[in-house]
Formats: structure tokens, sequence, C-alpha cells
């Protein structure tokens, strides 16, 4: 074991703790202030209310903003689970000439920056597309989203791809079974629930996105990032923002804590 | 294989399919590659041809033609220049300050720490990983704004912070990608056997000489994985200096302030940190790190 004096122990304590500190400290106060009865923000906070908090429910610029968000998620998040599903078969049952540029391909649109992502696309719908008389509108944003949520499913049904027993197909095949019927009864189930996990992260990272966004979003249209980021330059809505922020931790963790139960549930149980 | 050749007669396709793998595979890879490089590379491709093109000056109407003006304002234009230096300033600075913060809190978890504790701290810095961008930018203004929490916590010993500058801008962006650090880092120090450290503590090493000559050697490979998420993201970020960095630019400050009103100094604008995160992966890849992602 590694052994430290008593000193080092307590170094690495604080600075543990401390780190604890720098990671929460700021989401808390994020969240104490959707509270705030004031709408500027301040801390310490003054009075504590719900007031904001009914306000935001009921408001018609966050509930379509809401509502165009789950759209875009939806959407995208079904492109990249058919998408992502078909390159994980592709890498694990065969080899051949330029896998590993496949590989970077499916990686690519997650580790180039998001404002060049949203660049390239915006240049390809408004200085390409819109000339020739193509107007994609609404889908652009979706086709941009589902781009980068490929991975997320890829790298969780090929990591459970890589662990699965391949004689189960060939004993299925060997049984008078079709590709499909192999499929659907014996590769499927195998991969449930890396496949769901996978789709749920794709969903979160969707839902959260910003900058893709910004560049694709057609004009008038906001996802809820995008209404946050608007109303982040008007200090005045700034309790509001709050609320919706809050709501936003949530409903991102929700997708990401079921996703992570999935693939611990399948690690124990197999 | 004599059970295919007698159904092969009920099911054509499958067996079809069973006997072609080029088939098969072309199955599975050709709607995805379509997608990503048809859609998506095929975009980037376009950009770099909009980078050639040029802006009337008169009517501000996007050009079809062919000039090297764009790529040579980069290298000449002085805001252009140091905006670039910046930019790849402060995500190494990023990616140092990630370090720093990973490798004690990953030998604190890995090798200190109860299992229980493990376990919370584990779900403790993934958690904040989802909690979402924007939220997270909103929530370091809220404690480092002038009449902020940190200022607060900080009046009774008379300092106060800094105001909205590159330092805040480093610590938002540490506090968004620290995760993607920590986590390899911890998984790493986890794999190192305990019987490396008993030796080590045998040859009279004591604890500080142990983390410095074993621990760190066996972790460069997790931290260079690490880097390559702090380093690229914060290298394309443009939404933490606007707010939280007061008057700081970063490459995509110009990027997206340009691609409006003039997209092709946008579209080169947009290779520069393609190139920082080619050059920084192909130097990733070469020491061998990149195979445990």
């Amino acid at each position: 074991m590694l052994r430290l004096s008593r000193t080092s122990k307590i170094i690495l304590i604080i600075l543990v703790t401390f780190i604890l500190t720098f990671m929460y400290v700021p989401l808390l106060v994020l969240i104490l202030n959707s509270f705030n009865q004031s709408n500027i923000s301040s801390w310490p906070i003054e009075s504590f209310s719900f007031t904001w908090w009914e306000f935001a429910a009921t408001y018609q610029p966050i509930r379509t903003a809401l509502l165009n968000s789950i759209i875009v998620a939806t959407g995208s998040t079904i492109i990249a689970a058919i998408l992502g599903t078909l390159v994980a078969f592709a890498l694990k049952g065969y080899d051949f000439f330029g896998k590993g540029t496949v590989n970077l391909l499916v990686v690519l649109p997650i580790a180039l920056p998001g404002v060049v992502t949203g660049v390239a696309f915006s240049n390809t719908y408004n200085n390409f597309l819109s000339p020739a008389g193509f107007n994609i509108g609404y889908f652009g944003m979706i086709v941009a989203h589902a781009t980068f949520c490929i991975v997320m499913v890829f790298n969780n049904v090929f990591a459970r791809l890589k662990r699965m027993n391949p004689s189960l197909q060939e004993a299925s095949a060997d049984l008078g079974a079709g590709l499909w019927q192999t499929f659907r009864l014996v590769t499927f189930p195998q991969f449930r629930t890396a496949f769901v996990a996978g789709a749920l992260l794709a969903f979160a990272l969707s839902f959260d996105e910003v900058v893709v966004t910004i560049f694709t979003a057609p004009p008038g249209v906001d996802t809820l990032p995008l209404w946050i980021l608007k109303e982040m330059s008007r200090p005045n809505n700034a309790t509001v923002v709050n609320v919706v922020a809050t709501v936003v931790i949530l409903i991102s963790l929700i997708p990401v804590f079921i996703s992570q139960r999935l693939t611990r549930a399948q690690d124990e149980g197999k | 294989m004599s059970a295919h050749t007698t159904q092969g007669g009920t099911k054509p396709i499958s067996s079809y399919l069973y006997k072609r793998a080029k088939v098969r595979l072309i199955g599975l890879i050709g709607l995805p590659m379509f997608w990503i490089v048809g859609v998506y590379i095929f975009s980037l491709f376009l950009l770099l041809i909009t980078a050639f093109w040029f802006v009337d000056p008169f009517t501000s109407k996007v050009i079809v033609g062919f000039t090297l003006e764009n790529f040579i304002s980069i290298f000449t234009v002085p805001a252009y220049i140091s905006t670039s230096i910046r930019t790849l300033l402060i995500a190494l600075a990023v990616t140092g300050v990630c370090v720093i913060f990973a490798v004690p809190l990953g030998i604190y978890m890995a090798k200190i720490a109860r299992p229980w504790v493990r376990n919370t701290l584990a779900v403790a810095i993934t958690l904040p990983l989802w909690a979402g961008y924007l939220v997270k930018i909103i929530a370091m203004r809220l404690v480092f704004t002038e009449e902020g929490f940190f200022n607060w916590a900080l009046a009774p010993l008379g300092i106060s912070g800094p105001t909205f500058s590159i330092p805040i801008v480093i610590l938002t962006l540490t506090y968004l990608w620290f995760p993607y650090m920590a986590l390899p880092v911890f998984t790493a120090i986890r794999q190192i056997p305990p019987n490396l450290f008993d030796a080590s503590s045998d040859m009279g090493a004591k604890g500080f000489t142990t983390i410095y000559r074993i621990v760190l050697p066996l972790i460069v490979p997790a931290i260079i994985a690490g880097s390559v998420f702090t380093f690229s993201l914060s290298l394309g970020d443009y939404l933490v200096a606007k707010f939280t960095g007061g008057s700081t630019q970063m490459i995509g400050s110009i990027i997206a302030s340009n691609i409006n009103l003039n997209p092709p100094v946008a579209a080169a604008f947009s290779m520069v940190p393609i190139a920082f995160v080619v050059i920084y992966l192909m130097v990733a890849r070469r020491t061998g790190s990149l195979e445990r992602m």
C-alpha cells in the first residue's frame, strides 16, 4: 500500500475538500438563487420565495423552448441510435481497410470544437443549400445534433458487443434463424441495455448543446439553452434564468442517472 | 453449414448475406458513413472552400472566387495572432490546472479513501459533467460576480477576488472539463498494483518520492488521454470568455463574430483550432495514449 505521512494525508484531504467545494458550491449558489425573491442575483440572498418558479412554469417562451429542445433531442437521438449501432456492428464484426479512420470519423464531431462544427453546418446551409433553393430550416438543427450524438451510442454499444459471445449468433444461424430473426431474438437482447444507455446519453448531450445550436437554429427558434443564452445578456431576468438552469440540471441528470444504473446492472448481471 | 444449404430456399436474403461478408459490411457501414462523410466531412470541406472566397467591400455580399487574403490575415493581423496565442495558452493552463487537481484527488480516491468514500467521490466527480454547460457558466458568474459568493466569503479576510478576466476564464473552463481529466487519472492510479508501493517503500522511498517516481510515470498516458479533452474543449470555447472573461477574446469569438458579417474570414479562422487539435491528437497518438480512450 501507499504509505503517506500523517501530514501528507491531511494535506491530501484538504485538497480533496477544496476540489469538491470548487465543484459543488457554484451549483449550490445557483440553485439557492433560483429561490431568490429579487429578480437580480446577489449573495447573501435577502429573502426566499417560489415567485420565479411559478412565473417560469407558466411563461410561454420557456415552454416553447423546452418543447423545441425535446423535439430536437428526440429526433437526433433516434438518428444517432441507428447510425451508432450500425457502426458498432461494422467495427466489431469485420476487419477492413480504414477501420481506424472510421473510428476517428465517428469521434471527430465531438473532438472538434463546437464552434467549428456549428460554423461548418451554418456555412453549408446558408451559403450553399439556401442559394440552391433548399431551405433546411428546423431539420438543420437535428442533423447537426445527430452528427455529434452518434459517438455516444457507438461507444456504449461497441463496448458491449466486444464482450459478447459470437458463438450464440452462429448457433442461432445453425438452428435455421435468418439474420433478422437472430438479431431480434439473440443479438439485440444482449446489448439492449447498452443501447438504451447510449441513447439516453445522446439525449442528454443534445439537450445540453448550445454552441452548435447557435449556428444551426433557424431564426426565431429557441431551444432551452438558446433561451438561457439570450437571457444571460439581460441581467433583469436573472432569477428566472436560475430557475430554468436548475430545471436543466434535473432534466440532464435523470437520463444520465438511468443510463448509469442500466450499465451497472448489466455489468453486475453478466 | 448443412443447415444453411437446406434453409437457402426459405430465407434467400439471409443465406445470400451469410456468405457475403463484404455486402453485409457495406450494408452496415454505408448509411453511417454517408451521414458522417457526406454531411459532416463534406460540410467541413465546403468550409475550407469558403475560406478562399471573399466579401465585396461595398455590398458585403459573399463573392465566389479565390483569394489567400483570409489565411494571410490569420498570420499578419496582430489582433488575430495575439488571440490565437492567448487561446492556446488558456487551453494549456486549463489542462495544467486540471492535472494539478486530478493527481492528488486520484491518489486519495484510489489509494487512501475507504471503499464507500471512493465510490461516493467517483459519483461526485462524474455528476457535474452532466449538470449543463450554460448552467455551470451561470453558476461561476454568480460566484465570482462583484457582489457574489466569493467576495462575500472572503470579505472577513479582507480579500476581494478577481473581476471577470482571464484567470476566471481558466477557472471556469477547468470547472467545465475537470471530470474528463479526473476520471482517467483516477482509473489509472487504481490500476497500479499495490506491490509496487511496497517495493518502493522497502527500498526506502518516502510517500512523496513514491508518488513522484512511481505513480506519475505510470499515469502519464491517462493524463495525455484526459488532456485531449481539456485541451481541445477549452481551445474551441468562446462562451466562457464572453460571459466570465470581461473583454477576453478567444479564437471562437473571432469565428462567431464573423460568421454572418464575413463568412470567408470565419471559415479561414476555423482552420486554426482544427490545426491545433489535429497536431495535439497526432502528438498524443505517438505516445500511444489514445488506445485507452
